[in-house]
């Protein structure tokens, strides 16, 4: 076989085996639960939740902040490294990218859930206040959303005209593949114009994807709660972004390298790499939780002191300590030795630390609603913790099945590797075009 | 001293109904009366700076309730600045407020707007009971965060909900450092007469809306009767004085007035949190000298308990 025809084989979109199927209904099985769960709270009210008057945001604010952080990692493969000149993401690109759009429309999605009133959603067009963060966010994150699904869509141009070509034996499919190639032919000027275009979103998504997680940093920042009340507060939800992000990165391409065994494509180099990437992040964010943390500790104020001592040595402190250990300061000591960076170690460690990253929202949107200005009284005594109820937790692991859903589609049905752009770095297209001509 | 208290006190709830009364005399009726003084019998008219006037009774029309006519819930009463003075040297935690405002606002949830606190700022320094409600802040943080502009700041200085407006984010809970806002996690189980008339954001509870906040509305609808809230009303030892700041002037249930002015001087009022820049509406005159003893107070202490479940 030819190396480019051998090159579409490997990276052309490829129905679902067994395991496939299987996936794609368990999936669906939890995004049912949770729209019946769903159902519930629309119909009796916010109630069949574990949030009362203090604890008055949980579970579906933290894991919002989850979805925005992971989205993150789309403007970090696909623009950073590649503005910064970095040839070996190429392979990662259409993985982040597609990890983006989903965790950004499950974001969109979970603070529509947490909302009393979703009937009125329309309201913050009608009556929207530009004073208001959520305005600045919802503002920002179908900015980010549409940003997101260009940079998806354009690069995957050539990549479609190539599938169209290939499934030519499947009509249907060929035809929508050729529709959604916008007719390229790869002539000079439809690769200039791509080219621009894709430098130019590059440049763009940088301060906007900044801007989504800031702002979602500022919905905290902007109020006095003691231990939201910080200036740290926007690098440092940057910083733990990012952190998730390249997590799920590795993740999610150490999964599909083993279901659609591109083990020529994505290497123990790509690993390697997200390693070293992932301790950088992660030492990165462990500097921003020194300092949002130790310099209110050095202060005490009460205010302060009372949400920190919860944190080290109250309730939360097992949780605490578990995912700064276990999230951050093993996979630190973990991923500087190379073996921590093979596949399969990276992998466990990455999964560490995007459950680490899910809790961390966690123990920032809870405890600090739990220690108010004034003393906590007069209401039941549960309203002074807060853990989701069943329910909540089927409405979340829905929101998160939702996005697996996503990926997991688009997976489907656009080639997990570029191969257009890997057969430009790999030099075998020019070959395969003047064969063919 | 007395008269003038007294004087002050009529002022502000006559204030609007003369007002308007002035107003739709007006010059030119005031000039006809000179004309024809001897057309009819006078009455006589206080205009807003003091000066009592005389006009032809003929030329005076019974207005009802039409001196707020136009008034929009949304903007508040004109020239009107309120005030609240919680005094706590007298509170014994005897929770009539707190009763008064729960049966009138038709609270049925587990969290009061009107709470009060049983504090004590450190070991060594005595306890006090104090009452807490919102404090409709000059620079309400509250209002700033809301992203459909469902809680607002009217031009009398009351802060208050839409509860038709609100889409239920909580940010303005999350953001109001007093506790004050209280959500309706589910649909509110009220008596009948929460559900009388139509919703208008100046009574709140009236009725609450599942998936909005709520939250102490300075009772505008007791105000626009020329009556003192609920909450002030209620108090048997005259905790609370509610009072427009532009009269300076302040008056209690027991319908005692007071310049406010004065009586922050005197007793070193503050306000809570001042540090924090939201300007409250409601200022607290410190427990020194108390009346009652606190351990008296501590009978009613119920620390999980703000609203009375209704017998079944």
């Amino acid at each position: 076989m030819k190396p480019y025809d051998k090159l579409i084989q490997d990276l052309a979109p490829q129905k679902f085996g067994m395991r496939g199927k299987i996936w794609v209904a368990f999936l669906l099985v939890v995004i049912l639960a949770a729209l019946y769960a769903y159902y519930q709270q629309f119909d009796k009210g916010l109630i069949i939740t574990g949030m009362r008057d203090y604890a008055l945001w949980g579970v579906y604010i933290s894991n919002f902040v989850f979805f925005v952080a992971i989205s993150l990692v789309g403007s970090l493969v696909t623009a950073i490294l590649r503005l910064s000149g970095v040839k070996w993401s190429t392979p990662l690109t259409r993985i982040s990218e597609v990890i983006a759009v989903a965790a950004i429309i499950m974001a969109g999605l979970t603070i529509i859930i947490d909302m009393g009133r979703p009937d009125r959603i329309y309201y913050i067009f009608l009556h929207g206040r530009l004073q208001s963060p959520i305005i600045w966010d919802v503002l920002v994150i179908t900015t980010y959303l549409l940003i997101s699904i260009l940079l998806l869509y354009y690069p995957l141009l050539p990549d479609f005209a190539i599938l169209k070509k290939h499934f030519s034996n499947k009509p249907k499919l060929s035809k929508w593949y050729g529709k959604l190639s916008l007719k390229w032919s790869g002539t000079k000027k439809q690769t200039s114009i791509y080219n621009s275009s894709i430098k130019t979103l590059s440049v763009l998504i940088i301060p906007v994807a900044f801007g989504i997680h800031t702002v979602t940093a500022w919905l905290f920042a902007t109020t006095y709660r003691p231990g939201w009340d910080s200036t740290n507060f926007g690098p440092y939800f940057i910083a733990g972004a990012f952190v998730a992000g390249a997590g799920a990165v590795v993740v999610i391409m150490f999964v599909l390298r083993k279901i659609y065994h591109l083990e020529n494509y994505i290497t123990d180099l790509h690993f390697d790499k997200m390693g070293k990437l992932l301790v950088l992040l992660c030492l990165v964010y462990l500097y921003f939780n020194v300092n949002e943390y130790l310099i209110p500790a050095y202060k005490s104020t009460n205010e302060e002191s009372a949400h920190l001592e919860e944190l080290f040595f109250g309730g939360y402190a097992p949780l605490f300590w578990t995912v700064i250990i276990g999230g951050l300061i093993i996979p630190v000591i973990a991923l500087v030795f190379p073996k921590g960076r093979k596949p399969v170690p990276l992998f466990i460690i990455a999964l560490l630390v995007v459950l680490g990253a899910w809790w961390k929202r966690y123990i920032i949107v809870t405890p600090t609603l739990l220690h108010p200005f004034l003393p906590i009284q007069g209401v039941p005594e549960s309203w002074r913790h807060y853990f989701p109820t069943p329910l909540e937790w089927t409405i979340t692991f829905g929101t998160l099945a939702s996005a697996l859903l996503i990926m997991t589609l688009l997976f489907r049905y656009l080639p997990i590797i570029p191969i257009h752009e890997t057969a430009e770095e790999r030099g075998i297209l020019e070959q395969d075009k003047t064969e063919t001509l | 001293m007395q008269e003038d208290k007294k004087k002050s006190r009529r002022k502000f709830f006559e204030l609007g109904i003369k007002f308007g009364l002035l107003a739709s005399v007006g010059t030119v009726a005031v000039a006809k009366a000179f004309d024809d003084e001897d057309n009819s019998e006078m009455v006589e008219l206080m205009s807003t700076d003091g000066h009592i006037m005389q006009v032809p009774a003929s030329e005076v029309h019974d207005m009802g309730h039409k001196q707020h006519d136009g008034y929009d819930p949304r903007v508040g009463f004109p020239d009107k600045k309120f005030v609240m003075v919680v005094d706590l040297a007298k509170c014994k935690n005897a929770l009539k407020c707190q009763e008064s405002c729960n049966k009138n606002h038709y609270i049925t949830g587990e969290n009061a707007w009107l709470k009060v606190y049983k504090m004590q700022e450190s070991e060594k320094t005595a306890p006090y009971f104090m009452p807490t409600l919102c404090q409709h802040c000059d620079k309400p943080p509250c209002v700033k965060v809301c992203p459909v502009d469902a809680t607002f700041k009217r031009q009398d200085g009351i802060v208050l909900i839409d509860n038709e407006r609100c889409i239920g984010c909580r940010f303005c809970m999350a953001a109001c450092p007093y506790s004050t806002r209280v959500f309706n996690w589910n649909e509110p189980d009220q008596p009948e007469a929460a559900h009388s008339g139509a919703y208008t954001p100046d009574h709140t509870g009236k009725p609450s809306v599942k998936g909005t906040v709520d939250k102490c509305d300075f009772c505008p609808h007791k105000i626009d009767m020329g009556e003192l809230p609920h909450c002030v009303s209620a108090c048997p030892n005259d905790v609370y004085s509610f009072g427009d700041i532009y009269e300076d002037a302040v008056t209690n249930g027991s319908g005692q007035t007071f310049k406010l002015s004065e009586l922050l001087k005197e007793r070193s009022g503050h306000r809570l949190l001042e540090g924090l820049g939201t300007e409250p509406s409601v200022y607290y005159l410190p427990p020194t000298e108390r009346l009652v003893e606190f351990e008296e107070g501590m009978e009613n202490y119920t620390e999980f308990q703000s609203v009375k479940k209704s017998e079944e």
